[in-house]
């Protein structure tokens, strides 16, 4: 027998339930509780760049609105910096700005709005550019695990091109479930698609 | 402070419940049927967001004080600790945690909830700690109690408590739920049964740890939670995909 290898196993993932909300954001099950409530401010009011409001719905196999949904968000500022001292320009990040946001859907139409500053491009594999990206993850009653998925945007397409990202999803059709669509100055569209012809990407990552 | 900047460790999937579980019958239209695909730790990734103290309020982990108006909860008084490691079993310091459960009776201060069982006026439900520079983190709060839930025709959840945790980099990012040590509704639950592994539903049953039990006060549990790990950088930081 070789000597045996002493890594731990991650905790399992369980489902967050249809009251994830009292956690992450009593507001939205109806009560105040903590003095802020996290994830509100994705961008914080000195962030550079253009301001863009993205709203859309997730809709399961059926498609119906998923209407208990809890989604965070996670970005690069607008000149592709994360506030995180892995990224060895986070120096540079404007005072407020955390990347990081929490949405949860309308009880009643499912809606969600993401209101932030449009991210700059980030290295990717090989030093290769990523086209602009704001990361999900979505949890809610019925996903067992988080999905991880990106939304980019439809109005940058050389970026998009060029993204080594989108350039690994083999089938053509399928990088536009990542792309938001322009809805008017500084506001865009994006829908989720748990599952059906037009499934969203979602990532291993 | 040491800026952890690896690649994560590949996720080991067999260990989490598979999307589509038909007995959990809610999994069924909102579980993606293609397969994921497989991108490495970018620097989206690799960075997630960082909590300070100032994000906290002072009785933040304490569920029993933290909404009280009129007296205590009702219930059964108990204290959660453990600690957060990586899969190298190393402490994730300064991480946050949030928790939220049901009241003793079973019923959650949700506006979706229609549970019989009363709301208790002077409980929330809800509290979030850091982890300290080992990963310990503590809160305390009362029992909560089973609940009935539309499944099944007579599907009832098992005492307990919803966990999220952080970690450093946002492929990390883990809810998970903590049962107690004993509960025979752990075997019964369809939630549970999602986990193929019984290994993996075990790593989820907190045992009763009376050395950390205050006398007179508080039972206590014991509940440590592993996050992915991630590769050490002894030769060179590439966060670019391995
Ligand atoms: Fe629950």
């Amino acid at each position: 027998m070789p000597q045996p290898l002493d890594y731990l196993k991650e905790t399992p993932s369980q489902t967050a339930g249809p009251y994830v909300h009292i956690g992450l954001a009593p507001g939205a099950a109806g009560f105040e509780i903590f003095h802020n409530q996290l994830g509100a401010d994705i961008a914080g009011p000195d962030a550079a760049g253009e301001r863009i409001s993205i709203e859309g719905r997730v809709l399961d196999g059926t498609g119906t609105a998923v209407k208990d949904v809890l989604i965070e968000t996670w970005q690069a500022n607008a000149a592709g910096i994360h506030a995180h001292p892995a990224d060895p320009r986070h120096g540079e990040v404007e005072p407020g700005f955390r990347g990081w946001g929490r949405v949860v859907s309308d009880f009643e139409t499912g809606r969600f709005v993401i209101e932030t500053v449009k991210p700059g491009a980030v290295a990717g594999p090989g030093g290769r550019p990523m086209a602009p990206h704001i990361s999900l993850w979505i949890v809610a009653r019925g996903i067992n695990l988080g999905l991880q998925t990106r939304i980019c945007f439809a109005d940058e397409p050389e970026a998009n091109a060029a993204c080594p990202v989108l350039g690994l999803i083999e089938q053509a059709h399928r990088r536009e479930t990542l792309l938001a669509e322009p809805a008017g100055p500084g506001a865009y569209r994006f829908d989720v698609h748990l599952q059906g012809e037009r499934e969203t990407v979602f990532f291993d990552i | 402070m040491t800026v952890e900047t690896g690649a994560f460790f590949m996720r080991d999937r067999r260990r989490h419940p598979p999307a589509l579980s038909p007995s959990y019958k809610t999994s069924v239209a909102r579980s993606p049927r293609l397969p994921l695909l497989s991108l490495g730790s970018t620097m989206s990734e690799i960075t997630g967001p960082v909590f300070g103290h100032g994000d906290l309020g002072p009785l933040d982990n304490d569920l029993i004080r933290n909404f009280a108006s009129t007296g205590d909860p009702v219930g059964e008084r108990i204290i959660v600790h453990g600690r957060v490691v990586d899969e190298r079993g190393r402490g994730v310091p300064h991480t946050l945690l949030e928790v939220w459960q049901a009241n003793a009776g079973g019923r959650y201060r949700h506006r979706n909830d229609r549970h019989l069982a009363p709301i208790d006026p002077n409980f929330g439900g809800c509290g979030r700690c850091l982890t300290d520079e080992t990963g310990a983190y503590a809160f305390r709060t009362v029992k909560p109690g089973a609940y009935p839930w539309r499944n099944g025709a007579n599907d009832w959840r098992p005492a307990h408590i919803h966990i999220s945790v952080f970690g450093t980099g946002f492929a990390q990012r883990l809810i998970t739920q903590m049962y107690f040590e004993g509960d025979p509704l752990i075997a019964r639950c369809p939630i549970v049964q999602t986990l193929p592994d019984p290994a993996a539903i075990e790593a989820l049953v907190a045992p009763l740890d009376m050395n950390a039990a205050v006398p007179f006060d508080s039972l206590a549990y014991r509940f440590d939670i592993v996050l992915r790990g991630r590769r050490s950088t002894f030769f060179e930081n590439r966060p670019e995909g391995n």
